[in-house]
């Protein structure tokens, strides 16, 4: 349990020079983010942020409404499918087709969540777990996304009718633009009315009923929110790749973002950011190794578990200079 | 008839049950309680470990659904809703474990509660300092309870009994018409009893109190009116005197026929 204890409350200019620290701490991420595409390769950075924010998404129900979801892929891989197929065959812009990936996967996420909402731990787990492999099979099957081909050969084509995003830089920029937009979106849930009464409800449900809250309703609307962000994660990766494929809806992909929101930290806005950021690293880094990539990602996640088990991020926050700075480990 | 005749017109039922019985699976929990509570009244449910007290509470505010009976509250049949919706009408309870929500502070618990009859709790579009507009009533009732040096300190660092009577604090900002609490006082100090014991009385002046407790001292000092259950079963029913004085309620209490 993290113990901020009441009695050592940083003094008002101490808070003041901590909120100076993290301004500018955002403001380096910010600007690390800006520039680091003139280093690295283009294409690995939109992974890790498409990941990031499929892992952020995944942490809105995870972390701050106490939901284990085990079928995210269903939303991730779905709003890539969408995504791809409007923008293939129906030609639409890619603002648009991101919109009907978005929209598809909210959908998928209200069907999914109305079926699964009412059980709870590892019952909600283990159903939204078989869900997401009906829609595996189903993606399978339909013919709109060609079975193990996937859609391939998508176009990015250009964005407002301005910015060619087949361009690798514009299309970097395009996606980091999608990425912040989607973080500050859940950083408006978790910090408003609606995002005050999901946390009452993590932490004691029966009290929150009690006040009179349809707790299941709240966990819906949680439900449907983190689907939507997963499936504008999935859209836009499928725009980067330019191809929607069954990987993204398979089950090891929900394994996967879990995996990532932990090693980063549940209950924090950047944790599964950097969780997301070190696995697609790690991934990529071991892909030309010869070392097992799976046996590696298990090491770590187990090495993660039993040392921090707030996560990267979780642990900085607990920690004494995470605590002079006023984070708050909720966890 | 009552032994604290509270400032009232006249005393009118709020919330009754009939014939209100649960079965688990074979075992039967809760057998044939009629149950009347008046407003402006205390009324204490007691009995030993195992009669049936809890299980009545969840039944009453439907965290349990009645295997036989109906239940009224202000009039309208309530045997049928959903626990958020009794909250709702106006029947709100307490737990006996103290439930309050550990990692928010005392004022965050009680905007909590305030948000959602004041229409701010599911806009997630808006930022937090939306609900400052709690504030005000959330800092009376911190005030009206002895919590304002509290205030900014998290739930979870709060003493037991603090914990107890923030829980009772963030009831009262629903505004209940009939409040259950049960066990209010169970584990706390003399003095903490006290305290509690001040503040039901006082809110009961202008609602229904039901609670289940076992320090029979506070029951006998401010509760109108007393139902013993034993075995799922009314024993007895009336004031404290009346009932304190029936044979049958002493067996059950201390085993013997004295």
């Amino acid at each position: 349990m993290s113990h901020s204890d009441a009695t050592a409350a940083p003094a008002p200019a101490a808070v003041q020079g901590a909120t100076r620290i993290k301004a500018v701490i955002l403001l380096a991420m910010l600007g690390f983010l800006l520039l680091v595409p003139m280093f690295l390769y283009p294409i690995f950075l939109m992974k890790i942020l498409c990941f990031a924010l499929f892992a952020a998404g995944f942490n809105l129900l995870l972390g701050y409404t106490g939901l284990l979801s085990f079928g995210h892929a269903a939303f991730f891989g779905g709003g890539a499918y969408f995504t791809a197929h409007a923008v293939k065959v129906w030609g639409l812009s890619p603002e648009l087709g991101i919109l009907v990936g978005v929209i598809g996967a909210a959908g998928l996420g209200l069907i999914m969540g109305l079926i699964a909402i009412r059980r709870q731990g590892i019952y909600f787990a283990m159903i939204t777990l078989a869900l997401s492999q009906m829609f595996f099979f189903f993606c399978l099957q339909a013919a709109f996304t060609n079975g193990e081909d996937g859609i391939q050969s998508v176009p990015r084509g250009i964005f407002l009718g301005v910015l060619d995003l087949s361009n690798q830089i514009n299309m970097y920029y395009f996606v980091l633009g999608v990425f912040l937009l989607g973080i500050l979106a859940i950083w408006r849930i978790i910090n408003s009315p609606f995002g005050m009464i999901l946390k009452s409800i993590r932490e004691n449900e029966a009290r929150a009923t009690s006040l009179g809250y349809t707790v299941a309703r709240y966990k819906l609307a949680a439900f449907v929110m983190s689907a939507a962000i997963a499936g504008l994660a999935g859209s836009v990766k499928s725009l980067v790749f330019q191809f929607a494929t069954l990987t993204d809806v398979a089950w090891q992909m929900s394994g996967e973002v879990i995996l990532m929101t932990l090693l980063g930290g549940i209950g924090t806005l950047i944790g599964p950011v950097i969780g997301a950021g070190l696995v697609v690293t790690l991934q990529n880094y071991l892909a030309t190794s010869p070392l097992p990539v799976t046996v590696i990602t298990g090491v770590v996640f187990m090495v993660c578990v039993l040392l921090f088990r707030r996560g990267l991020v979780g642990e900085f926050y607990a920690s004494r200079i995470g605590r002079r700075l006023g984070f708050k480990s909720d966890s | 008839m009552t032994a604290t005749p509270v400032q009232q017109d006249q005393p009118r039922v709020v919330l009754s049950a009939r014939g209100l019985g649960k079965d688990f699976a074979g075992f039967t929990a809760v057998n044939n309680v009629d149950l009347d509570v008046e407003h402006g009244r205390i009324h204490a449910l007691i009995g030993p470990n195992g009669a049936g007290k809890t299980t009545v509470f969840n039944l009453l505010t439907k965290f349990l659904t009645p295997t036989r009976g109906s239940i009224t509250l202000l009039g309208q049949d309530i045997t049928a809703k959903k626990p958020a919706e009794v909250a709702r009408l106006g029947l709100v309870r307490s737990f006996q474990i103290s439930a309050v929500f550990p990692h928010l502070t005392v004022l965050e618990n009680l905007r909590v509660a305030l948000q959602r009859p004041n229409g701010l709790a599911t806009q997630f579009w808006r930022s937090l300092s939306s609900l400052d507009r709690l504030n005000p009533r959330a800092d009376e009732l911190i005030a009206q309870l002895g919590l304002t040096e509290y205030r900014d300190t998290r739930a979870m660092d709060l003493s037991y009994g603090r914990k107890r009577v923030l829980e009772i604090a963030t009831t009262l900002a629903l505004d209940p018409k009939v409040l259950l609490l049960d066990e209010p006082m169970a584990g706390m100090g003399l003095e903490d009893v006290r305290t509690v014991a001040d503040i039901i009385r006082d809110v009961a002046r202008d609602r229904a109190v039901l609670m289940v407790e076992h320090n029979l001292l506070v029951v006998a000092d401010i509760c109108d009116r007393v139902t013993v259950l034993q075995r799922g079963e009314i024993l007895a029913s009336g004031d404290y005197a009346t009932v304190s004085t029936d044979p049958r309620v002493r067996t059950a209490y201390m085993g013997t026929d004295a």
